[in-house]
C-alpha cells in the first residue's frame, strides 16, 4: 500500500487519477502511525511552501523515520521542495532535510520574456557534470524514476520556487536558469513538474516509481519475463 | 527551453462536443473524451473545456464531462463558462479540473480571483478576458460577448494578475471565427503589460496564424477550437511547422 499524503496543499484529485489508471494500490492515511505499514510514500503538493507547516511536527517526525528505515519517498512539485531544507518562500518553515540545499525563487528574464511562474512543458537534460568528473560527457538519465526516458523528454511545470543542481541532481531544466527537475538518492525520489499532468513521459516516471515501491524482487521477475 | 503551448478547446453543451466534429476515427464523434483522447495522441499542450450552456441543470452533465476527461488523458485540463462562485469552481476542481478559467465573474465580483487563488494556488486561476478594438485600445465585454463591461483589456489584464490570476486568456471578438488570425497587436498589448503567461484566442486559421501570434503577438499559448475539431489543421502538422520556423514546441 502507497500512502498518498493529503496535507491540503492542492488537490490531489488528478494524482489518483493517474495512480489508478497505472493499477497502484494507494490510500491516503489519516495518522502519522499508519505510515509505519505502508510500502511507499508519495507527498504532492502545489502552492506556497508555508502549506508544507501543517507537516511540521508528527508527520515530518514519521516520514522522516520511514524514509530511515527504507520506505521510498516521492515528492512531486511543492513535495520535492519539502524534501530540501527549506525555502526562502516561507524561511521559517523547515523542510523534511533528507537532501542538503535551499530552495529559492526563479528570477526569469523580462529582456528575454522569460516569465515568472515557469509555466508550461520544458525539457529535461543531463545535469552538468563538475569538470574532471568521470561522468563527463554521459549522455543518458541515470537513476531509477528516470528510466525509459530519454533527454529532452517534455514535462508540465508550474512553479516559481526551485531547488538547486547538487549532486542529487539526475534532471535539469532551464528557464533563465539552470534548476533541479529531478532528484534522486538512495529511496528518495522527486520531481518539480507534474507528471500527471505530463502525458506519456508523466505516466513513465511515475510507472517507474511504482516499480521502486514494489521493490526490487518484482522488477527483476518482470524484466525476466520480457527476456 | 520552455516551449509555446498549443491548446485545444472543446465548447461542451449536456455533455457533447458542439460545433462538429469530423474525426473519421472516433466512434463518437462529439463525445470529449474520446476528443481529448486523440488530441493526447496527436501531441496537445493541454485542453479546455467551455461549457457554453452553464445552467443549473447542465452542472451536473458538466462534472461527469471533466470526470470523464480526466480519467482518459494526464494533460493540464481548463474549465470554463459559468463559473460564478468559490462553490462552482470547487466542483470543477474535484471532478478532476486543474485549473478554472473566470470571465463575467471576475470583473463583477474581483475578489472571487483572490479567493480561488488562495485556496488552490495561482496557478489555478485563469482570468478570461473578451475584448474587441475600440479606438486605441481594447474594450472589454461580458455576459459571452453581449455587454459592454467598460474596462480596457489591458487595465483589466493589470488588475487580474495582481489579485492573484495566473494566466490571462485573451480572445479577440474581432477574429473569432474568422479564421482570419490572431490579433497579434492586441494580444502584444497585453502580454507586454503583465508578467503572466497570456495565451491567445479568436481567428486561427492556417498554420501561419500561430507563427505571427508567438512571434508578434508575444502570446505564451494559443488556443484554437473548430480548427482542430474539424481536422484542417492537425495538431502534429501544426507543431512541425512551427519548428520548422525555430519556434519551440513540444514534440
Amino acid at each position: 500500500m502507497i500512502a498518498l499524503i493529503d496535507y491540503g496543499a492542492g488537490n490531489l484529485t488528478s494524482v489518483r487519477k493517474a495512480l489508478t489508471s497505472l493499477g497502484a494500490d494507494y490510500d491516503t492515511p489519516s495518522s502519522p502511525q499508519e505510515l509505519a505499514r505502508c510500502s511507499a510514500m508519495i507527498v504532492p503538493g502545489v502552492g506556497n511552501f508555508a502549506a508544507t507547516s501543517a507537516l511540521v511536527g508528527p508527520w515530518r517526525d514519521a516520514i522522516g523515520a520511514a524514509v530511515r528505515s527504507g520506505t521510498p519517498l516521492f515528492g512531486i512539485c511543492l513535495g520535492m521542495q519539502w524534501l530540501f531544507e527549506g525555502s526562502d518562500e516561507a524561511p521559517e518553515v523547515p523542510g523534511l532535510g533528507v537532501l542538503p540545499g535551499r530552495v529559492t525563487r526563479l528570477q526569469g528574464n523580462a529582456e528575454a520574456r522569460l516569465k515568472i511562474p515557469h509555466v508550461g512543458w520544458n525539457g529535461l537534460s543531463v545535469p552538468r557534470e563538475p569538470e574532471g568528473s568521470a561522468l563527463l560527457g554521459h549522455r543518458n538519465f541515470t537513476g531509477r524514476l528516470l528510466s525509459r526516458l530519454e533527454p529532452g523528454a517534455h514535462v508540465y511545470f508550474t512553479h516559481s520556487y526551485a531547488a538547486p543542481v547538487t549532486a542529487d541532481c539526475v534532471a535539469a531544466t532551464t528557464h533563465a536558469e539552470t534548476f533541479a527537475a529531478v532528484v534522486e538518492r538512495g529511496n528518495v525520489f522527486g520531481v518539480q513538474f507534474h507528471p500527471e499532468k505530463s502525458s506519456e513521459a508523466g505516466l513513465q516516471i511515475i510507472r517507474n516509481f511504482l516499480d521502486v515501491a514494489r521493490g526490487p524482487a518484482v522488477v527483476e521477475r518482470r524484466a525476466e519475463a520480457e527476456c | 527551453m520552455l516551449t509555446k503551448r498549443i491548446i485545444a478547446c472543446m465548447d461542451v453543451r449536456a455533455g457533447q462536443v458542439v460545433k462538429g466534429v469530423q474525426f473519421q476515427q472516433l466512434r463518437h464523434a462529439g463525445d470529449p473524451a474520446e476528443l481529448a483522447a486523440r488530441y493526447n495522441v496527436e501531441g496537445i499542450d493541454e485542453v479546455v473545456i467551455l461549457d457554453i450552456t452553464a445552467t443549473l441543470e447542465s452542472r451536473q452533465a458538466l462534472a461527469d464531462t471533466i470526470s470523464a476527461v480526466a480519467r482518459r488523458i494526464f494533460l493540464p485540463l481548463t474549465v470554463g463558462g459559468g463559473i460564478r462562485s468559490e462553490d462552482d469552481a470547487a466542483a470543477a476542481v474535484e471532478a478532476g479540473a486543474d485549473k478554472v478559467s473566470l470571465n463575467t465573474a471576475a470583473l463583477k465580483n474581483p475578489a472571487l480571483i483572490t479567493t480561488l487563488a488562495r485556496r488552490y494556488g495561482s496557478q489555478a486561476v485563469i482570468v478570461a478576458i473578451d475584448a474587441k478594438r475600440r479606438g486605441d485600445g481594447f474594450a472589454v465585454y461580458v455576459r459571452s460577448g453581449t455587454s459592454d463591461a467598460a474596462r480596457d483589456a489591458v487595465e483589466w489584464a493589470r488588475e487580474a494578475e495582481s489579485r492573484g490570476a495566473g494566466e490571462i486568456l485573451l480572445t479577440s471578438m474581432d477574429r473569432d471565427g474568422t479564421r482570419s488570425g490572431f490579433d497579434c497587436e492586441m494580444t502584444a498589448a497585453v502580454a507586454n503589460a503583465v508578467n503572466i503567461p497570456v495565451i491567445a484566442s479568436g481567428g486561427a486559421g492556417g498554420l501561419e496564424h500561430f507563427c505571427d501570434v508567438f512571434t508578434r503577438g508575444h502570446a505564451d499559448a494559443a488556443l484554437a477550437a473548430s480548427i482542430f475539431h474539424y481536422a484542417d489543421t492537425s495538431v502534429s502538422e501544426l507543431k512541425r511547422y512551427l519548428r520548422g520556423r525555430n519556434i519551440p514546441v513540444r514534440i
